[in-house]
């Protein structure tokens, strides 16, 4: 096909070179991304014009721009930040997410450099001797009165004891991949089965509604993810840097936390955004173990359903100062996560 | 305590605090995930596990719980909450059961070609244990789907899950391959479409709520034209379970998206240009260079899409208080909606049976599809 013979038309459909596409490819596909954009758009717009309209304004009917056909007033925003006690929750919310992220990153990080670089072999037969006693233990609490401290201090010695003279002599043994499986793993379980055992714990321990509450759940609930995305930073890193600092006689600790952590920095990011995202967001959680002093910004919204019905330009403001901070990190740090998620994805 | 790592075997006769320190760095290092899980996960599944078996009565300065055994769970799975977890059955006609049977059938043979190559026992207990419930869910879903049945909890959530999930892929993976074409501002959309994942699921069901409200929404002034302000979405069962399954996708889309998007950039860029040069169209460049390339990163997003899709509650609690009637209650809710009532041993019951069911659902998509994914690109 030389370049003279080509029709109007066909130019239309054929790309100029091989790096490019076709000139009605290329608007059906600019057409097609920005009406996804409308999607994702509207209704942010609309939280955030709604969040503009006074409180009889939005019973009025719909209206689509500000200044045109209403006019926009603080009204709602004066009295969610200044009347209203938003900035509590608000707190609550920052302090309980920064707080959770950086614990399970913390943890979550140690654990996968370990579970990268050194070898396990725990002893199958001890793991199940730990677990019966535990359900042992519980059972007795549980059922037959026991006072746990008695319990807890029997079934310690017994397991000491098992651990001395039964499990050495046994062979099978868990592995590195079976205690990281185990790991991840415990993401698929379901909120709903952990939390009414985490409800009575924190009732007992008298930390109900309280911030360190929210801040140990979360840790929990996100440690398999850390773990699960991290493992191939770590993975990825050269041996040599961490073994000449090894033979310089650094400890292990000081390896991680001097040569591997900043090594592994873009996949940090990554993970530390995506797991604040999900602390910062969570619902279900903290419906339970919070409700007057720890109150999160989910629970707070989720409260403005009133018997009075949805106060709706109160609860757009709360949604608009909620996604504003997040979007904006997001948005500054966004290609670390895209390959931070890739490599975890990849090897998971 | 459970952990003992292989570096930490004592030598020498006499260590100092920091030598020791080293020496069971590795135990050390893993052993705080270890406690928390343990206290968060075994120690909480241990009591859920008890409480599922128990009844719990409020008696005087506190509470009771008297163990009952599996009444829970045959109250759910037989007796008198049956027609909320499970539903209402109806009488499935000739084209149903015909469904089902391909179904089954596809099941055995499934199984059959396992077993006429090399099985191993844990292999083909664990290939049992996945059809066995595939199976159950199945016939499940087609008597309540069926003529005067109404489905129950596990059949609104598996679809969630399935349709979800696979819309959500589809979009996603749309929207990646238009974006991973060469175009302008490819950051611009990137930034733009990964938003609606950072917005609270709380939030995002008022937002739709106010989308759709049929007076003041948006489109009310479209809906008028039409004539059909009068009607109302919550009303009507399919039409609940799609908007809560519209808010769900525009909020997971983006994960998928941002993903796979990564995932085409990383892909032989030289291979796509070369096959170009041969002349194949845009559909052949798919199929044999760019899925290849990108289906272990397909697999295993759709894997961790998967494990959070069973656990949705913030969506039908906000948007349709899992109304009408039951139509958009999932289990999660269903549990939450149990313990809200007292009815402790009913919520742990539910709880548990949506972890076998998700447990069973995501180690079978692991083990069938995620790791021959990945060893076709090995």
């Amino acid at each position: 096909m030389t370049g003279q013979s080509r029709s109007r038309l066909a130019r239309l459909f054929e790309p100029p070179s091989v790096e490019d596409q076709s000139p009605a490819g290329k608007v059906v596909t600019y057409l097609l991304l920005f009406v996804w954009s409308l999607v994702v758009l509207v209704p942010l717009y609309w939280a955030l014009i709604t969040s503009f309209e006074g409180g009889g304004e939005v019973d009025n009917g719909p209206f689509y721009l500000p200044f045109v056909d209403f006019k926009p007033s603080l009204e709602a925003w004066n009295f969610m930040l200044l009347e209203n006690n938003t900035l509590g929750p608000y707190l609550n919310s920052v302090v309980v997410a920064l707080g959770s992220t950086v614990l399970a990153l913390l943890i979550g990080t140690l654990a996968a450099y370990a579970l990268v670089r050194i070898t396990f072999q725990v002893k199958l037969a001890a793991v199940a001797l730990f677990l019966i006693l535990l359900v042992a233990v519980i059972a007795a609490v549980a059922m037959f009165g026991v006072p746990w401290e008695i319990a807890v201090g029997v079934a310690l010695a017994l397991f000491l004891l098992g651990l001395i003279t039964l499990v050495g002599r046994t062979r099978l043994a868990v592995g590195n991949s079976d205690i990281e499986f185990w790991i991840i793993s415990n993401r698929i379980m379901p909120p709903i089965v952990a939390v009414l055992p985490i409800y009575v714990m924190f009732q007992q321990l008298r930390m109900l509604d309280t911030q360190a509450a929210l801040i140990a759940t979360y840790t929990a609930v996100n440690l398999p993810i850390v773990v699960w995305l991290t493992r191939d930073f770590f993975a990825g890193i050269p041996l040599d840097l961490e073994e000449s600092a090894e033979i310089d006689g650094a400890s292990k600790f000081r390896v991680f936390f001097t040569i591997a952590l900043p090594l592994v920095r873009s996949g940090l990011v990554a993970t530390f955004l995506l797991v604040l995202i999900l602390a910062w967001n969570e619902y279900l959680l903290a419906l339970f173990l919070s409700n007057a002093k720890a109150q999160t910004m989910p629970v707070l919204v989720s409260a403005q359903n009133t018997t009075r019905g949805p106060q709706w330009w109160n609860m757009c403001v709360l949604i608009v100062v909620m996604i504003a901070p997040v979007v904006v990190i997001s948005s500054v740090l966004q290609k670390h996560i895209a390959r931070g998620l890739l490599v975890g994805a990849v090897k998971g | 305590m459970t952990t003992t790592a292989t570096t930490g075997i004592d030598a020498a006769p006499r260590l100092s605090w920091g030598e020791w320190v080293d020496r069971r760095s590795g135990g050390l290092m893993v052993m705080p995930a270890v406690i928390v899980l343990l206290c968060f996960a075994i120690f909480t599944l241990i009591i859920s596990a008890y409480l599922s078996l128990s009844r719990f009565a409020l008696a005087q300065g506190g509470f009771s719980l008297r163990f009952i055994g599996l009444a829970n769970f045959r109250k759910l799975l037989t007796g008198s909450q049956q027609y909320h977890l499970l539903g209402k059955f109806g009488t499935p006609g000739i084209v149903l059961w015909l469904v089902l049977s391909a179904f089954a059938a596809l099941l055995v043979w499934l199984l059959a070609r396992y077993l006429s190559r090399r099985p191993t026992v844990l292999g083909t207990l664990g290939r049992l244990v996945s059809a066995a419930l595939a199976l159950s869910l199945a016939t499940i879903a087609v008597v309540t789907f069926a003529a005067g049945g109404v489905p129950g909890t596990v059949i609104t959530t598996l679809l969630y899950v399935v349709v979800g999930v696979t819309a959500q892929f589809g979009l996603g993976l749309g929207l990646a391959l238009l974006c991973g074409r060469p175009i302008r501002g490819r950051n611009f959309f990137r930034v733009l479409f990964f938003i609606p994942l950072m917005v609270t699921p709380v939030g995002i069901a008022y937002t739709f709520r106010m989308l759709a409200d049929m007076q003041k929404g948006p489109f009310a002034p479209l809906l008028r034209a039409f004539g059909i302000s009068e009607w109302s979405w919550a009303t009507e069962a399919w039409s609940a379970r799609l908007m809560v399954l519209i808010g769900d996708t525009w909020q997971w889309t983006p994960f998928m998206f941002i993903v796979l998007l990564a995932a085409i950039e990383n892909q032989p860029r030289d291979q796509v240009e070369a096959a170009r040069l041969d002349g194949a169209n845009g559909w052949q460049i798919f199929r044999d260079i760019t899925w290849p390339a990108i289906a272990p990163v397909a697999a295993t997003v759709v894997l961790i899409r998967l494990i959070e899709a069973f656990k949705i509650v913030d969506l039908p609690n906000v948007l349709t208080g899992g109304g009408p009637g039951l139509a958009t209650e999932s289990m999660t809710l269903h549990a939450f909606i149990a313990w809200r009532t007292q009815d402790l041993g009913g919520s742990a019951a539910v709880g548990y049976m949506l972890l076998f069911i998700s447990t069973v659902a995501c180690v079978s998509f692991f083990n069938f599809v995620v790791h021959p994914a990945r060893r076709f690109e090995a």
